[in-house]
């Protein structure tokens, strides 16, 4: 069984139909892209997907268990965290006070109000691993609102791996990043495909076919077709459309 | 990072000079042209923005009512002892214990909003609040509201302590002071205050990695009002009466302005500062011109417009110019 799956979900805003009837799944050890042109529902449907917005038709099953229209911190809780394509950061944190947030150890203890926080060597420690692994290890005690754009883009992966996944979504990761700055959150995923489950969307085709095992297409709203990336640079629609040029 | 252990994890050097210099107050303050009750208001008061600034500074929630809670713990020092029985400790019990449930039942009706909203709502339940005090004669006294509530001995069992003399209600105050700054200093410090300053920064965020920001909310807001509860108390105890004054939606807006001109939004101390600030304005402008308000309120729309981070803020960027290295750069919110 996979260890997400999304069943016929169904999103409008109003009367626009946005997700008219979406089907994934997502195995256990794989990493997995959502692909498809601006515009075609990819946004909606990761905030469907990790609770943001509820869909008005449909199910989404984490683990077996029916975690539509739950709350993003029960489903937070639950082991499913994501990244956000508009960079969402504590600015007024330093850096690693924004992944040691996310600690689990600092979210159950979050009613505590007479421990100090960094006397917690346990929860500063697995910060600090965090930050090693996406790199910001120099600038732990730094503004995170003062950062440069592509260690914001780490740092936003960085909290969403603090809460310790087992299912790891990332929003347009590579948005607004330079040809470089690209290549070294590539290497990033590749590691981290080792230890998570992973779920991107992308719309930088090149990236997502280097890293993804399966992909999935979603146009108008629904799945339109999916497979391996040798699969889709097969695939007809893919080919004539715009996005096969560019993978 | 600091080594927080030991002594340093309770206690930091603002801490020692602030408890200092009012430790020292009723030895001087004759001197300088004021007088010994003025200590008094001026620590309760810091006791109540420093409450408050939990709210406003750390939550970044706005609530323009907590003169409510203020007066609900007033009220209550006085309903225990004209009715229950004469004891500061009793009464004191009662002044947070009360300010906290009203607090508890109005953050239900808020914490699932925002900005404006919220900010009207906590309007609209202090006028509640002050209405009723105003209008429920019977428990209240209406208008008049309670007078001549004892001010009885502190009882510490085997010895007790009279606090008839100004100085001795002004020490026993500033021991309640010194619980409330180290307990909230740790609170700030501790996982819950990291809650609470990420739920300003960033709620949406904050829920996504796994906390629930309502009960959060809800909690602070309740915790913010029962301190405002203790401050109330003392206030009841120090008046020796109890008023709806306290309440009203002016009385609301000074706890801000003390907040917003101390600099509560960039520093611990915030609330400290703009408390004593306020009651020097009150005193020194107010004995040269009666329209002591109109200047008192014109330095809060210069503090505002030139330098909104406040006196505390003002003085962080001093001290930041003066030893310009960057890496000493102070972090804000801290002691």
């Amino acid at each position: 069984m996979a260890l997400f799956e999304a069943q016929q979900l169904h999103k409008r805003f109003g009367d626009r139909v946005v997700l008219e009837e979406i089907n994934l799944s997502f195995e256990a050890g794989q990493l997995s892209g959502i692909m498809g042109p601006n515009g075609a529902g990819k946004t909606t449907c990761f905030n469907v997907l990790t609770g943001r917005y509820k869909p008005n038709r449909g199910k989404v099953l984490f683990d077996g268990e029916d975690i539509t229209g739950m709350a993003p911190r029960t489903i937070a809780r639950k082991g499913i965290s994501r990244s956000f394509q508009i960079m969402n950061l504590f600015d007024d944190f330093t850096v690693i006070e924004n992944v040691l947030l996310a600690v689990p150890q600092i979210r159950d203890r979050g009613f505590n109000m007479t421990r100090l926080v960094a006397a917690d060597s346990a929860a500063m420690d697995k910060a600090a691993a965090v930050l090693e692994q996406v790199g910001l290890k120099a600038r732990a005690h730094e503004n995170a609102g003062s950062l440069p754009y592509g260690d914001r883009r780490a740092l936003e992966i960085g909290v969403a791996l603090a809460t310790e996944p087992r299912l790891l979504f990332l929003d347009e990761p590579t948005s607004g990043l330079g040809t470089d700055a690209t290549a070294r959150l590539a290497e990033l995923v590749l590691e981290l495909k080792q230890r998570y489950t992973i779920v991107i969307i992308e719309h930088d085709m090149k990236f997502l076919f280097g890293l993804a095992d399966n992909i999935a297409v979603i146009h108008w709203g629904q799945v339109i077709t999916r497979g391996t990336p040798d699969e889709l640079r097969a695939n007809k629609w893919v080919q004539s459309s715009n996005l096969g040029k560019l993978a | 990072m600091n080594t927080n252990t030991g002594v340093s994890a309770w206690i930091t050097r603002p801490m020692l000079i602030t408890f200092a210099v009012l430790v020292s107050l009723p030895f001087w303050i004759d001197s300088v042209g004021l007088y010994q009750y003025l200590g008094v208001e001026i620590v309760i008061w810091m006791v109540f923005a420093l409450g408050y600034n939990l709210l406003l500074g750390y939550t970044g929630l706005p609530s323009f009512g907590h003169g409510a809670y203020f007066g609900i713990g007033a009220y209550a020092f006085g309903l225990s002892q004209l009715h229950l029985t004469q004891s500061v400790w009793l009464g004191l019990f009662c002044s947070i214990l009360f300010a906290a449930l009203g607090g508890a039942a109005v953050a239900a009706f808020l914490s699932h909003r925002r900005g404006i909203y919220y900010a009207l709502l906590t309007i609209a339940f202090g006028q509640v609040f002050w209405f009723l005090s105003i209008k429920w004669h019977t428990i209240t006294g209406g208008e008049d509201g309670l007078l001549n509530i004892p001010r009885p001995d502190l009882e510490f069992g085997v010895f007790s302590v009279s606090l008839d003399s100004n100085q001795a209600l002004y020490y026993f105050a500033l021991a309640l002071f010194v619980v409330v700054v180290i307990g909230l200093w740790r609170l700030i410090h501790s996982p819950y205050g990291t809650v609470i300053k990420a739920i300003k920064q960033n709620e949406m965020r904050t829920g996504f990695i796994g906390y629930n920001v309502w009960l959060y909310k809800w909690s602070v807001f309740t915790l913010s009002a029962s301190i405002a509860g203790l401050a109330g108390g003392m206030f009841a105890m120090a008046q020796e009466s109890a008023y709806p004054d306290v309440m009203s939606l002016h009385a609301s807006g000074f706890v801000v302005m003390m907040v917003l001109i101390g600099g509560g939004m960039v520093s611990f101390w915030g609330p400290v500062i703009g408390a004593a600030v306020y009651f020097l304005a009150r005193d020194m402008l107010g004995a040269a011109t009666e329209t002591w308000l109109l200047w008192y309120g014109l330095m809060f729309m210069a503090v505002i417009m030139f330098k909104p981070e406040g006196i505390a803020g003002a003085w962080q960027s001093f001290v930041r110019g003066r030893d310009n290295s960057a890496d000493v750069e102070k972090k804000p919110a801290t002691g």
